[in-house]
């Protein structure tokens, strides 16, 4: 008997943890090839509706992006609680719409300002109101090629409580 | 010589590094949503421009309020019912003569539209009726057209256009000068003239 007890008294082998940065570098590897930097640091909610009938987006230089929705718990302070307008990375209101996107175009190169489209992001919550007076800003600014921004699935999802 | 296995190298601290990378990550990107519903906004209009008669029949009316209910034609409805009238108001073709609609396959009743080139779907929404609600309407009034299209494209080609279109958008950029492209390139535009899509917004409504 004395003879087992003593063969298991011993320390227990350390476990080789070398597989494990290979697991985290896998993960790392995934995350690096399908997701983007974050273009604007967003101050609004943002949940996108769903919709079946998407085509995909232009490419990303072609695109100017606009949100909509209500300030995040952060900014509710400043912004109140109402649907804001978000244009690059900070709060805007209507009517500076038009000289964010023709800055923006004017950024572009010339010879694809003409494919030009505006991807709208609204917050699925929010109400049409805004986005009617954003996009008469966008008939005066001759930005007429716009995209309501959607996520590909059952757009009876959007209506069910 | 005596043979020496090479002693093991304490790789613990990779784990650290590779976390600390992967957590960056993490935080500082997004997976981007790249795709949605193109829509075309009507060129700013001069005030002395009078709009285009358009027959009463060749209107179809879609009211959401801000209560988020769809009223159609005057009537109340449910919005998984939307696509279906959309679709029979379209291929309605009650014209006759010059406005006649030989693809459509309709019920030709008179007082529904002439053909699906002058059939015009109107969609008023009140400011404070929801974008979810909006989407969702917009959504189902171009599946109607999607349909219809894809109905006509199967007919004439065999094949779907929603193939078609996603075909022609895809098509390698070094091949584009062959005349396989031209043709599909004529064939989607045959089919999108035949039911062009025709969705005007109005001002929408003080709630």
């Amino acid at each position: 008997m004395s003879k087992f007890k003593k063969q298991k008294s011993g320390d227990l082998p350390a476990i080789s943890t070398a597989s494990l940065p290979d697991i985290v570098f896998m993960l790392l590897f995934f995350f690096m090839v399908a997701t983007v930097m974050r273009e604007d640091e967003l101050m609004i909610e943002n949940r996108l509706p769903t919709a079946n009938q998407v085509e995909k987006l232009e490419s990303k230089n072609k695109l100017i992006y606009i949100y909509i929705g209500k300030p995040s718990p952060q900014y509710q302070k400043t912004f109140g609680t109402t649907d804001v307008i978000q244009l690059g990375d900070k709060i805007s209101s209507v009517s500076e719409v038009q000289t964010y996107v023709n800055t923006k175009r004017n950024a572009m190169p010339e010879d694809i300002q003409d494919e030009m489209m505006v991807s709208l992001k609204v917050d699925s919550s929010s109400k049409v109101g805004q986005l009617t007076d954003v996009k008469q800003e966008l008939r005066d600014a001759m930005a007429l090629k716009i995209n309501y921004t959607a996520k590909k699935g059952d757009p009876m999802r959007n209506v069910k409580q | 010589m005596a043979k020496r296995s090479a002693p093991e190298v304490n790789a613990g601290s990779m784990a650290d590094i590779a976390f600390l990378l992967l957590i960056f990550f993490l935080v500082t990107t997004t997976i981007e949503v790249d795709s949605g519903i193109q829509s075309k906004l009507p060129p700013p209009v001069p005030d002395e421009v009078e709009p285009p008669p358009i027959k009463q029949k060749n209107i179809f009316q879609v009211l959401v309020n801000q209560n988020n209910q769809l009223l159609v034609e005057d009537e109340l409805m449910e919005i998984k019912d939307l696509t279906e009238a959309a679709v029979a108001f379209l291929d309605n073709g009650g014209g006759e003569g010059p406005a006649a609609c030989a693809y459509c396959r309709g019920d030709r009743d008179p007082a529904s539209s002439d053909n699906p080139d002058k059939a015009v779907i109107s969609l008023v929404n009140d400011r404070q009726a929801t974008y979810n609600m909006y989407v969702t309407v917009y959504n189902e009034l171009v599946r109607a057209y999607t349909i219809l299209r894809n109905r006509e494209a199967e007919l004439r080609y065999n094949e779907t256009f929603e193939k078609m279109y996603m075909r022609y958008k895809e098509w390698p950029e070094t091949e584009k000068e062959t005349p396989e492209y031209e043709k599909l390139g004529k064939q989607v535009d045959e089919i999108r003239d035949l039911y062009p899509l025709k969705l005007s917004e109005a001002e929408p409504q003080e709630g």
